[in-house]
């Protein structure tokens, strides 16, 4: 704990001169980024097949565009955003939708989700691309075709983009900040897509820029990156507008949003606000170069930058088509494609439910760990009030308070303690002592107090329904009553013949469904020999007359039962 | 004279608890202490009931009862207790509804609370006049909130407690309970 | 004696006058408390409990006629809440009135529906979408799965299917941590 302490102290003090601020907590993990960082980016030449998951993103399920069998070019549409909250997805190359149905995704709970299978054709045929000319058309147009193109945030949270890309008359964008920290251990993507294509992330903060119109515009970089800062520095020194490069202490987690945020500006983001409402905006550096591809080039969001690191052959970084196979990426890095696979960092990422999962918009790095790089943590043992995940939690949480109340479900209190500031970063699980995985903790009392909400939120609904109801039924009654009483008051009305029609007509009704039912369930006795055919005739005819009998007796019985227990 | 109010106060709330040392009043000390809000609405209700009761109690078998009808003091108690809870809980609905709901069903349960028939008892006992009388009762009600409160607050962390199985709920508080007590005993010789 | 009498009939009078005086000043116009049983409810509207609803099962609760521990949809947390809310004790749910099930919703058999409308009508939350003749359907998304359209199908055509377990609501589980048996080669080292 001296450490950190000393360690903060010495990063205050370096801050001092670069008017930057800091953030309270944070961990110094060992990097483990050179492994990665050796070799140039790799392009990845499209698979023979490719699964794309629709929902690849934060919020509604994208809505098909396309069917089985279609044949489909390289980044054509096949999900459309549907919404808002939503965004859409293309075919990474050319060829034919072998199938669309429930495939695994790459998500901690190991659970198949609505997918399209695409089999390639090995032409990787471009549809008709065509750059937009972004300052001729209206910001919404832009907007639109961003929603259209399905770019979201590639940092990882996956959020459509053009959300947080719309202007806000309430608060508006002082302050752009484009996220290239990458504070986690083992990633690189980032720093690799800055070293290499700094100008073209440069003309997607442009574009960027222009849709919020901020006056301010951040590059923040932590320092353990000096080449991707220096090249970004370049690129920003040849844009037409002003961009500064900051370069932010490495600390993880030093690139999350808010703690960036908090960096650079020096302003915390209120508990429970978006930071869009104290006037900043923050942005990955691949969400800028995707910007960037649609606008300039006419490219939606096809593929992406993958770190592939741990124990394979040739770690680093490529450029991956979404949909592709991690199995197959594993092993193009010359790795063993073993069930431990790990996405994301060590301190967020989670485990693979399996290997053979696609590459999604979310993926930014694969870790093949072998048993030496993470042991089997020792067992947990009791929480021995320490507090040095308190002094560790770079969102200000008490995280031995949350811990206890996650841990007892006390989840109305774990919300008191502002359970949903918690970043999941891992910090606490890292510092502490006595090993307990407390932010396992953390995502099971926040996924119960979400379903909790919805449940809560789905009651709601019901009741209104229930009571609506219940007010026409009063009212219809009275209406009915009301014409009674006319009608009384006039001719004697013929209510019961009516009410036997229709008795009549729903008895009529069921023959006729019963005999669709039995039309409905296949036969085996179909396509057989005209002998079996003439005694299968015969036997049925019998059991059509001892079923007649039977029936009718089973039928009176059940009516009676059902009736009684009513 | 201060001082001796002092003392009284002070005596009751540390020295002599009402709960931990006197041992009255743990149905509402086990049963309402599982949650810190719910223990301090109660708290609060307890504070009022009793200083109010133990003040009138004094005045009836001080002025009504007088040392002829004494055998009929734990009668008219109750009888008296159970009118005050009742009044309070009907104006308390009227005129602060929010604090009525926080409240909600301890309120009626301070009617069979043994401590609140307790101090008055005592009370007599002691031969407290008016004021020692209400003081005795908002002593007790404090070291009755205080300790009511910080068992909740105990009982909320052991939730979260490793506790051996054959130990959970009840019997653990009990424990703890027990060692409040022993803790609370250690004031025995703060009044000298 | 009589003294004594005297004075418990005159205390009882002062205070019945007393309070029979404050409950009319203090009146309070409709029960705070059925809101608050009410919120609780799960809201399926099944009647499961015995009660034509969820509303009248509150009002009975807060009537005292009926026990906390008649509603299976809110489960053992539901018992709980209620418990909590009316300072009572907690009392495990009565079978009697079913046992919990997983969250399910109605699906019409859109084939062999004839379309007689009776599940429209027995349906607690308008959740149900058809007219005479005409082809049903469920709303899923404000289906509460009371079961009360199953019953008065005259073709059976409509089945309970439990809501299945997906990426958009699953739940990370309660950390649980196996216990593996300590590896020889330390407990060697430790003999």
């Amino acid at each position: 704990m001296n450490a950190i302490v000393n360690l903060s102290e010495l990063i205050k003090r370096k801050l001092g001169k670069t008017g930057l601020s800091s953030f309270n907590g944070g961990v110094h993990p060992p990097q483990h980024k050179l492994e990665s960082t050796t070799s140039p980016i790799r392009p990845v030449p499209p698979p023979a097949r490719l699964v794309l998951p629709l929902r690849q993103h934060v919020g509604n399920v994208s809505k098909l565009q396309v069917a089985t069998g279609d044949h489909v070019l390289k980044g054509q549409l096949l999900a459309r955003a549907d919404g808002q909250v939503s965004a859409a997805v293309h075919a990474p190359t050319s060829g034919t939708i072998a199938a669309i149905d429930n495939q695994l995704i790459p998500h901690p709970s190991g659970l198949p989700d609505i997918s399209i299978t695409l089999e390639a054709d090995g032409r990787d045929e471009w549809i008709a691309r065509q750059p937009l000319d972004y300052k001729a058309m209206s910001k919404q147009e832009l907007l639109d075709s961003l929603r259209e193109a399905g770019v979201v945030g590639l940092g990882g949270a996956t959020f459509p983009s053009h959300i947080k890309l719309r202007e806000d008359a309430r608060h508006p964008v002082r302050t752009l900040i484009i996220n290239g920290a990458e504070c986690e251990p083992y990633i690189s993507c980032d720093d690799m897509l800055m070293r290499e294509r700094a100008a073209e992330i440069v003309r997607g903060i442009e574009i960027m820029r222009y849709l919020l119109d901020a006056g301010r515009c951040v590059i923040g970089i932590e320092d353990n990156k000096p080449q991707a800062a220096a090249a970004m520095r370049a690129a920003a020194a040849d844009s037409e507008v002003a961009i500064d490069v900051a370069e932010v202490p490495t600390i993880y987690p030093g690139g999350g949003a808010k703690q960036l945020i908090k960096v650079i500006t020096g302003l915390e983001v209120p508990s429970g606000r978006l930071p869009s409402e104290i006037g900043v905006q923050c942005f990955n550096v691949a969400t800028a170069y995707s910007v960037h591809r649609l606008v300039h080039h006419g490219e939606p969001v096809i593929s992406r930058i993958v770190t592939v690191t741990g124990h394979v052959g040739h770690a680093g970084n490529y450029e991956v088509p979404l949909g592709m196979s991690i199995r197959e990426l594993v092993e193009l890095a010359g790795g063993k494609a073993i069930p431990e696979l790990i996405m994301g960092g060590p301190m967020m990422g989670f485990n693979l439910p399996s290997a053979d999962v696609p590459v999604v918009k979310a993926t930014n790095c694969i870790i093949v760990p072998d048993s030496a790089m993470f042991p089997e943590p020792p067992p947990a043992l009791p929480c021995i009030r320490c507090t040095r995940c308190a002094d560790a939690c770079p969102a200000n949480l008490q995280p031995q308070e949350l811990y206890w109340f996650s841990k007892s479900q006390n989840l109305d209190k774990a919300r008191e303690y502002k359970i949903f500031d918690c970043i999941e970063c891992g910090c606490c699980t890292y510092v502490c002592p006595s090993n307990i995985p407390l932010v396992q903790y953390y995502r099971f009392a926040k996924s119960e107090i979400i379903a909790q909400d919805r449940a809560r939120e789905a009651a709601d609904i019901a009741r209104e329904r229930n009571e609506f109801r219940l007010k026409r039924i009063e009212r219809e009654k009275q209406e009915r009553a009301q014409k009674h009483a006319q009608k009384a008051a006039g001719a004697k009305t013929e209510a019961a013949p009516a009410d036997d029609a229709k008795k009549a007509a729903i008895a009529a009704a069921i023959e006729r469904a019963k005999a669709q039912k039995a039309e409905m369930t296949p036969k085996n006795t179909e396509a057989v020999s005209p002998v079996v055919a003439a005694e299968i005739a015969e036997i049925e005819t019998r059991r059509a007359e001892v079923q007649a009998a039977s029936t009718t007796e089973a039928r009176t019985e059940e009516k009676q039962s059902t009736e009684e227990a009513k | 004279m201060v001082q001796e109010y002092f003392l009284i106060l002070m005596g009751t709330v540390l020295v002599n608890n009402i709960v931990l040392i006197k041992v009255l009043g743990l149905c509402p000390f086990m049963g309402v202490s599982k949650k810190l809000e719910t223990s301090i609405a109660m708290a609060a209700a307890t504070t009022f009931v009793l200083t109010v009761g133990s003040g009138t109690s004094y005045l009836i078998s001080h002025y009504l009862l007088g040392t002829e009808l004494f055998y009929l003091r734990t009668l008219s108690f109750i009888v008296v207790i159970a009118g005050v809870v009742q009044f309070t809980e009907m104006f308390l609905e009227k005129t602060s509804p929010v604090l009525y709901q926080s409240l909600g069903i301890f309120l009626p349960l301070i009617t069979t609370n043994c401590a609140v028939l307790g101090i008055p008892l005592l009370n007599v006992q002691s031969n407290h006049n008016f004021i020692e009388s209400l003081l005795f009762g908002l002593g007790g009600a404090i070291g009755f909130s205080m300790v009511l409160i910080m068992f909740a607050s105990l009982r909320e962390r052991l939730d979260a407690a490793d506790i051996p199985a054959p130990f959970k709920g009840s019997a653990i508080a009990m424990i703890t309970a027990g060692l409040m007590s022993l803790a609370f005993m250690g004031f025995a010789g703060l009044v000298r | 004696m009589l003294t004594a009498l005297y004075v418990m009939l005159g205390l009882a009078l002062l205070l019945g006058v007393v309070l029979g005086y404050s409950a009319l000043k203090f009146k309070v116009e409709g029960d705070p408390l059925v809101a608050r049983i009410d919120a609780i409810l799960p809201q399926t509207q099944c009647g499961q409990c015995g009660y034509p609803g969820c509303k009248p099962y509150a009002m009975a609760i807060a009537k005292g006629e009926a026990d906390i521990n008649q509603c299976p949809p809110g489960g053992d947390a539901g018992v709980h809440a209620l418990a909590d809310l009316l300072g009572v004790e907690y009392k495990p749910l009565n079978a009697e009135h079913g046992l919990p099930k997983p969250k399910s919703v109605a699906v019409i058999d859109e084939n062999v529906c004839i379309g007689c409308t009776l599940c429209i009508q027995a349906c607690p939350v308008d959740a149900i979408l058809g007219a005479a003749k005409h082809m049903h359907t469920v709303i899923a998304s404000e289906c509460t799965g009371c079961e009360l359209c199953v019953a008065p199908c005259p073709v059976d055509c409509i089945t309970m299917e439990p809501i299945a377990e997906s990426p958009a609501n699953w739940k990370w589980r309660y950390p649980v941590f196996e216990i593996k048996p300590e590896p020889a080669v330390t407990r060697k080292i430790a003999e």
